[in-house]
């Protein structure tokens, strides 16, 4: 059975798009059949983060008005072949995404893959709404910072009243995915804790993305960070996060790139 | 050990959790969905509590905190002093 995953956040420049590509690479090395699906029309990013950007024909405003085929504009990820992107339009308005034509559009891609992961564009407003419009499952992207999770606090209120699930009396699966978080900071109080802003949001932690150079170094690439450097901390973490938004229970830790003296000193690398 | 903390100025994170928490409070009651169920919750309590004792329309007091285990609902009537028509 297909699910549906919404990465979301309210705020702008939490990691929304970084971790719609790390954990769709991290979900399809996992073996499954995996998409991830740009929703912020005008302003598509996904394809670069994902390094598909000279690889976009079609979009999925094309294929909600029936101008391509899906199989036209998905794009297969070339380094694993069970990994898909479905772009945004660069040119189009938002308005011309309808709700009709993308709940098209996700059943039709519920019938070829096992993750459909929606990329929501900042903000409020429709692109943002239909992104999580039908989602079974949500991330909530997080940083440990007021106006983050004041929109965090937002985003999770709309969750619970304007998804077609919460109009049927059912509920969206949501997860907090807290991003650029800095253990150091947080322990001398100059940080929100990862406690603090549990407290606050109330809904389960699903991962702690530590503040981490491999995370610029691998959007400059055009690779989630997950393919880019699997072993690097907020691989781990996006690796550890997967395995709990499939059920399983995996100690939650905050992983941290070790750095020896000698590896401080000489271990600069180029990317 | 943290002889650091010895020097160190207030720190700024508890302010900011002291903040949201009490701005959250607020907005969730003015913006969240939550709200409907809470102007429901009230006039239907006030409804009921008027059926046997006579109080005022702002004697009602409904609070609702959410949690990650469990969420709680607090209902706090005002009764005026005597000569209402108590039951």
């Amino acid at each position: 059975m297909a699910k549906v995953l919404v990465v979301t956040s309210g705020k702008g420049g939490v990691g929304k798009t970084t971790s719609t590509a790390a954990l769709g690479a991290a979900l399809a090395h996992g073996g499954e059949k995996v998409v991830v699906i740009d929703f912020d029309v005008g302003l598509r990013n996904l394809d670069l983060v994902m390094g598909a950007e000279r690889r976009v024909v079609f979009d999925l405003i094309n294929v909600v008005q029936g101008d391509a085929k899906l199989n036209q504009a998905l794009i297969r990820d070339k380094r694993m072949e069970n990994l898909s992107l479905l772009p945004a339009s660069q040119t189009r308005d938002k308005d011309a995404l309808t709700e009709e034509g993308v709940a098209r559009v996700l059943n039709e891609l519920r019938e070829k893959f096992d993750w459909i992961v929606c990329d929501s564009p900042a903000g409020i407003e429709r692109g943002a709404t239909l992104a999580m419009r039908h989602a079974d499952v949500a991330v909530v992207v997080t940083n440990p910072e007021v106006s983050s999770v004041r929109d965090s606090d937002r985003i999770i209120g709309l969750l619970d009243s304007k998804t077609e699930k919460a109009e049927k009396g059912e509920r969206v699966e949501k997860h907090l995915l807290l991003t650029r978080y800095d253990p150091i900071r947080a322990e001398r109080g100059e940080m929100l804790k990862v406690d603090d802003v549990l407290e606050i949001l109330s809904i389960p932690l699903i991962g702690i993305i530590p503040e981490s150079e491999e995370v610029l170094r691998a959007s400059n690439v055009g690779s989630p960070v997950t393919l880019n450097s699997p072993t690097s901390a907020p691989s781990k973490a996006y690796f550890d996060a997967v395995r709990r938004l499939k059920g399983e229970t995996v100690e939650m830790s905050v992983p941290t790139d070790k750095k020896s003296l000698f590896g401080k000193l000489f271990g600069r690398r180029a990317a | 050990m943290n002889l650091m903390s010895f020097f160190q100025r207030r720190t700024s994170a508890p302010v900011a959790r002291e903040r949201l928490q009490i701005l959250l409070a607020h907005e969730r009651g003015v913006l969240g969905g939550k709200s409907d169920l809470v102007a429901v919750l009230r006039e239907e309590i006030l409804a009921v509590v008027r059926r046997h004792v006579t109080i005022e329309q702002e004697g009602v007091q409904i609070k609702m905190n959410r949690g990650s285990d469990m969420s709680t609902l607090e209902i706090e009537v005002e009764i005026p002093a005597p000569a209402s028509a108590g039951a």
